[in-house]
């Protein structure tokens, strides 16, 4: 996004023009996420999944439940992992090679967010108090890429997540053995729901498309739990914001998430 | 990062931090600015435990060339620690942990710097972190902001930073090593206190929406402080009287 073009110029002023009479570009009020879709249990060889369709913004996430050594400073927990990557065919900018700066921003962004809100409980899966653990990655694709990347592939691995069923292992001779047919739902404690917004000049929207996300000042990402507080934050994009603005994210995040969650434990059933 | 346990007596019943801090008080912070001789501008901080080196190059031509852009220049940020900076041996190579932080460092020194005078030109950032102590992105920026002011290159304001964050159930400023991996929330954030602008803004850990708001203007009191700090830096080598060249 360092290299603005000439179209993106253009496309900003009349975005911007569009935003004073208090509309957007594809139609949606300032405050309106698009349409999120989720699919559940869309890959059976993973232990849970979900295709998220936020807009046309398309992630496809897999869980993957499997024993690991646990951390050194942490042998009383099991492990969690989110990871994102934009695949080469989701947009004709996307790149094979070592990921760039905003998909390891992406990664990290959905990961803290789940984690921080403490959504698994990780202390169900302690096979051998600092031996061996279970480990549970939650792995995001971008199959199709119109903006707000973080909002998409952070619903696509929740959901996935949610539906996860975990399987059983027991130590015998220092080794997880896995006991075959007894599986049972993750132990999840709460939902997180990322909201993501942009501001360009003086307005703030929510879930911007690519189009308005190319030519945004910042941009801001707020995670909520289930209970309406706020458990991660991340700014980005090369501008700021003021508190006042800040709080009035923060309310929106508060009460879109609310919307949004709803969806995610509609097409999860509707666990906790 | 992650583990939080509860068993460390983060506040004591007289409100006092396990460093000996009020809740609402920053560790020591001491600025130097221009310490290297070949940097255009430099800085060095030593924020609490914090001791980050802050090394400026620029406008200079841009390497590799297609970076180059014709209407503005570029700024590139690098955050590094190095492998003896932290408790256990840091693997030297850039890990994504430190990139994530080049990226929102460069994101919240943008808006300062007034990049578009210098089209085609890039200006570099190399931000070493010699010995970390828990809040190093934010003392980075603020070393970052002195070293560019030491550069001589045109700024709106200077970015100060400082985290706030929570632990033994308070809200607490400058949030230590210790409260980081214990506490329960950080929050680094980035300011230009002219413009009242907020640059950086990150947070792990669960506030409530009042808690939320509370800690940002905490976090600002704390921006404000260290601008003192940096904007005495500046002064110390521009205009003091004595044998500094």
């Amino acid at each position: 996004m360092a290299n603005i073009s000439i179209i993106d110029k253009l496309k900003r002023s009349k975005i911007l023009d569009l935003l004073q009479e208090g509309k957007r570009i594809d139609g949606r009020a300032l405050d309106e996420p698009r349409p999120l879709v989720i699919d559940t249990g869309v890959i059976p060889h993973a232990n849970g999944s979900a295709r998220a369709r936020l807009g046309d913004t398309e992630i496809v996430a897999g869980v993957k439940v499997q024993p690991d050594r646990p951390f050194p400073d942490m042998g009383d927990k099991g492990i969690f992992m989110c990871t994102a990557e934009i695949l080469p065919l989701a947009h004709p900018s996307a790149e094979t090679g070592p990921p760039q700066p905003d998909v390891i921003e992406l990664a990290r962004v959905v990961d803290r967010g789940i984690r921080e809100s403490g959504m698994i409980d990780l202390s169900q899966f302690v096979l051998e108090k600092d031996k061996s653990v279970i480990g549970l990655f939650a792995d995001s694709v971008v199959t199709d890429h119109d903006g707000n990347l973080f909002d998409a592939c952070s619903y696509a691995a929740v959901a996935a997540i949610i539906t996860s069923k975990i399987p059983k292992w027991e130590m015998k001779d220092d080794i997880p053995v896995l006991i075959e047919n007894q599986e049972s739902d993750a132990p999840i404690t709460t939902i997180p729901i990322s909201v993501t917004m942009g501001r360009i000049g003086e307005f703030i929207i929510v879930d911007p498309n690519l189009d308005e996300w190319e030519c945004l000042d910042a941009r801001i990402t707020i995670t909520t739990n289930s209970d309406g507080n706020i458990v991660a934050l991340q700014k980005g994009g090369s501008d700021g914001f003021s508190l006042e603005q800040l709080v009035k994210c923060s309310e929106l995040s508060i009460s879109i998430g609310k919307k949004i969650r709803d969806v995610i434990k509609e097409a999860t059933g509707g666990s906790k | 990062m992650g583990g939080r346990e509860a068993n460390v007596v983060l506040l004591d019943e007289n409100g006092i931090r396990s460093d000996g801090r009020k809740v609402n008080e920053t560790r020591k912070v001491t600025i130097k600015a221009g310490v290297l001789k070949n940097a255009n501008g430099s800085a060095y901080i030593e924020f609490g435990g914090n001791k980050i080196l802050a090394g400026v190059f620029g406008p200079r031509d841009v390497h590799p060339k297609h970076m180059s852009n014709p209407d503005t220049g570029i700024l590139r940020v690098r955050y590094h620690m190095e492998p003896f900076s932290v408790g256990e041996r840091k693997k030297p190579a850039p890990s994504r942990r430190e990139i994530e932080i080049s990226k929102v460092i460069k994101e919240a020194l943008e808006p300062a710097v007034m990049l578009e005078k210098f089209p085609r030109t890039a200006v570099d950032v190399f931000l070493e972190v010699l010995q970390a102590d828990g809040g190093t992105r934010c003392a980075a920026l603020d070393a970052a902001s002195v070293a560019l002011a030491d550069a001589g290159i045109p700024m709106r304001d200077m970015v100060c930073a400082c985290a706030a964050g929570k632990a033994g159930d308070a809200l607490i400023l400058d949030v230590n090593n210790e409260e980081d991996q214990a506490g329960q929330a950080d929050m680094p954030i980035g300011y230009m206190p002219n413009l009242g602008k907020i640059t950086l803004l990150q947070l792990d850990g669960v506030l409530t929406p009042d808690e939320y708001k509370k800690c940002i203007e905490l976090g600002l009191e704390g921006c404000k402080q260290v601008y003192e700090i940096q904007k005495n830096a500046l002064r110390e080598k521009y205009f003091s009287s004595s044998d500094n060249n």
